[in-house]
């Protein structure tokens, strides 16, 4: 190998963890050049959307269900980091774990069941559970402070540093999503991300090489619950209020939308597709406005025409033809 | 080795399989044949668990195995490939042989997120190991290509690399040869038999007459669910159940 090949070769090699290096670098500067208060909340937004989406994508990407259900995992981080560090005077870091794992024993005890359905079924079970924590959120209003949310979050602090301006809730914030997406990227990389892969692309072949699918799935979807729980939790956090209206229904379709958006299977497009759907309604009144019709529609037509979603699907439709015309050439 | 006792397996009360019994030796190439629909596939399936038997008993190394699930059999080193290939679409050639190390692969997800030394110098083995694997076959060239665009003979190859790439104890392959050419047929032909040379135990359903005659030591006849005849190649040859059974079928018999 000539050095120019072995530069290549060790980028080709490295190339996930060169390019995680490479995105921390410009989520690390960026804010020091345009700080701007506005933005930061918005990409401190994406940042916790990317949480949520990139535990959803494993779940619907690689094993090959669907949850929409979600924006309840979301929910539960939110207010059970919310309610405990506020009423209860519990510390806010230990917290985030607690919850997280309250949320992963509950996805556990609402997974058990559920996986065992398939396509509508369990799309509509997940629903129903959605709808449940939304009522209850709605409702419970001693706990909750019912339709109109939930106050007075305390910021998080490492001594007497608090997490209380956009810019250091950027780092904060970021940092958490890049450790997601490194976790996620190890994963879809070993022999249990594989094993998921091959489940959503032939459950009984899957079967058949070792994979235990029943189990595979049930946790695939605590890991999704978890880290949505951990986004929720800092989502409270950041803005120190939380309102049932996050939680909807609506906010689930959102996040299978951006799953669809940024690409099944795809852990970059979870960022994509996050980050996305988090700017244009900001940017173009129309989406804003029509949200929620919008963003069904999006979902219908990719998925009418890129099965995979839009970015795998466009990538899997160049690979496909270069390979196609690699065939021709040999 | 394995050792199916009277198994019955009803579709809608039509039976696929009635009182089939036989065994496989260890080292040995053991061939299934029969007519279409005489329940070869369906045998497969009830020994590996992808179908349940209704009646009738599996053992393997002397533990019954009976309607255990395909994954834990898989576990036990059963490997097998499917008639009407099962791959996975939209992985490479290379993803997709590696499935077949998901027994060696570790079940932890917690490790696999966190990804330790161990786990990164298990994959690069198992990357070492099914590039091996597609060396036999004949497929490194094709290693990064989506199994989806390759000609049907190089995904049936795929399916076969895939299944011995974890080296099982035992394999079951359902028809690797059909719809081969020629040049194919003779390439997995000679990988039967240099896994035979091996050791592997095998057990072969196939209805390429000179393949299976080549290889096995032992032949089953299958003909309406029913084991109509076992023995050596040149025992099955002769007996005149066989002949009947094929008769106007296939003139490869005679
Ligand atoms: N899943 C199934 N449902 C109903 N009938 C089946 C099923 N699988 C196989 N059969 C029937 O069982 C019989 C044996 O099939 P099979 O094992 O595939 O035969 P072979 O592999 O020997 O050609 C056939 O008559 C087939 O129609
Ligand atoms: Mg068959």
């Amino acid at each position: 190998m000539t050095g120019r090949d072995k530069i290549l070769y060790f980028l080709y090699l490295h190339r996930n963890g060169l390019t995680v290096l490479a995105l921390s670098c410009l989520l690390a500067i960026y804010p020091l050049i345009y700080g701007n208060p506005y933005i930061l909340g918005l990409t401190n937004l994406i940042g916790l959307y990317t949480i949520v989406v990139l535990g959803l994508n494993l779940f619907i990407g690689y094993a090959g269900q669907i949850s929409l259900g979600h924006a309840a995992f979301f929910a539960l981080g939110a207010y059970g980091s919310a309610i405990l560090t506020t009423e209860w005077g519990f510390w806010p870091w230990p917290t985030i774990l607690l919850v997280a794992l309250g949320s992963g024993a509950v996805a556990l005890l609402v997974g058990i069941p559920t996986l065992r359905l398939h396509g509508h079924y369990l799309a509509m079970a997940t629903l129903g559970f959605n709808i449940v924590i939304y009522t209850v959120l709605v409702q419970w209003d001693e706990l909750t402070g019912g339709p109109s949310g939930f106050y007075g979050v305390p910021s998080l602090a490492i001594g007497s540093w608090q997490f209380d301006s956009d810019l250091k809730l950027h780092y904060l914030v970021w940092a958490a999503a890049l450790v997601c997406l490194t976790l996620a990227l190890n994963l879809v990389r070993s022999g249990v991300g594989r094993g998921l892969a091959a489940l959503a692309g032939d459950e009984v072949a899957a079967r058949s090489l070792g994979v235990d699918t029943r189990t595979a799935k049930v946790k695939v979807f605590v890991l999704s619950a978890v880290l949505a729980s951990l986004a929720g939790s800092l989502y409270a956090h950041t803005f120190g209020f939380v309102s049932p209206d996050t939680f909807n229904i609506f906010a689930s379709v959102d996040f299978v939308t951006m799953v669809v958006v940024g690409g099944l299977g795809s852990v970059w497009g979870s960022l994509f597709g996050a980050a996305l759907l988090t700017w244009l309604p900001e940017f173009i009144d129309l989406f804003e406005s029509y949200k929620d019709i919008i963003h069904g529609l999006i979902l219908v037509v990719v998925l009418m025409f890129l099965p995979q979603g839009l970015v795998t699907g466009l990538i899997d439709l160049a690979r496909v033809r270069l390979a196609r015309w690699r065939h021709r050439r040999a | 080795m394995l050792k199916v006792t009277s198994l019955c397996r009803n579709f809608g009360g039509l039976p696929a399989l009635s009182e089939v019994s036989f065994s496989l030796q260890r080292g040995r190439v053991t061939a299934l044949i029969g007519p279409n629909g005489a329940g070869k596939s369906t045998m497969i399936n009830c020994i590996t668990g992808v179908d349940q038997p209704d009646a009738g008993r599996v053992e393997y190394l002397g533990e019954e195995i009976t309607g255990m699930p395909a994954y834990r059999v898989a576990h036990l080193g059963i490997a097998r490939t499917f008639q009407n290939l099962r791959l996975f679409p939209r992985l490479s050639v290379l993803d997709n042989v590696l499935c077949g190390l998901t027994v060696q692969g570790g079940k932890s997800m917690f490790g696999a997120l966190i990804r330790p030394p161990q786990v990164r110098n298990r994959e690069r083995r198992l990357r070492l190991k099914a590039m091996s694997a597609l060396d036999r076959f004949g497929l490194t060239d094709l290693a990064d290509w989506p199994v989806d665009v390759l000609a049907y003979g190089d995904r049936k190859r795929v399916e076969l690399a895939r299944a011995i790439v974890s080296e099982p104890s035992l394999i079951l392959l359902d028809e690797p040869v059909a719809g081969l050419n020629h040049e194919e047929t003779a390439l997995v032909g000679h990988e039967i038999r240099a896994l035979r040379a091996q050791g592997y135990t095998l057990l072969l359903v196939e209805h390429d007459m000179d393949l299976v005659m080549g290889v096995s030591d032992h032949v089953v006849v299958l003909d309406g669910g029913r084991c109509i005849a076992s023995g050596t190649p040149d025992e099955v040859r002769q007996n005149p159940l066989v002949l009947e059974a094929y008769l106007g079928r296939t003139a490869v018999m005679a």
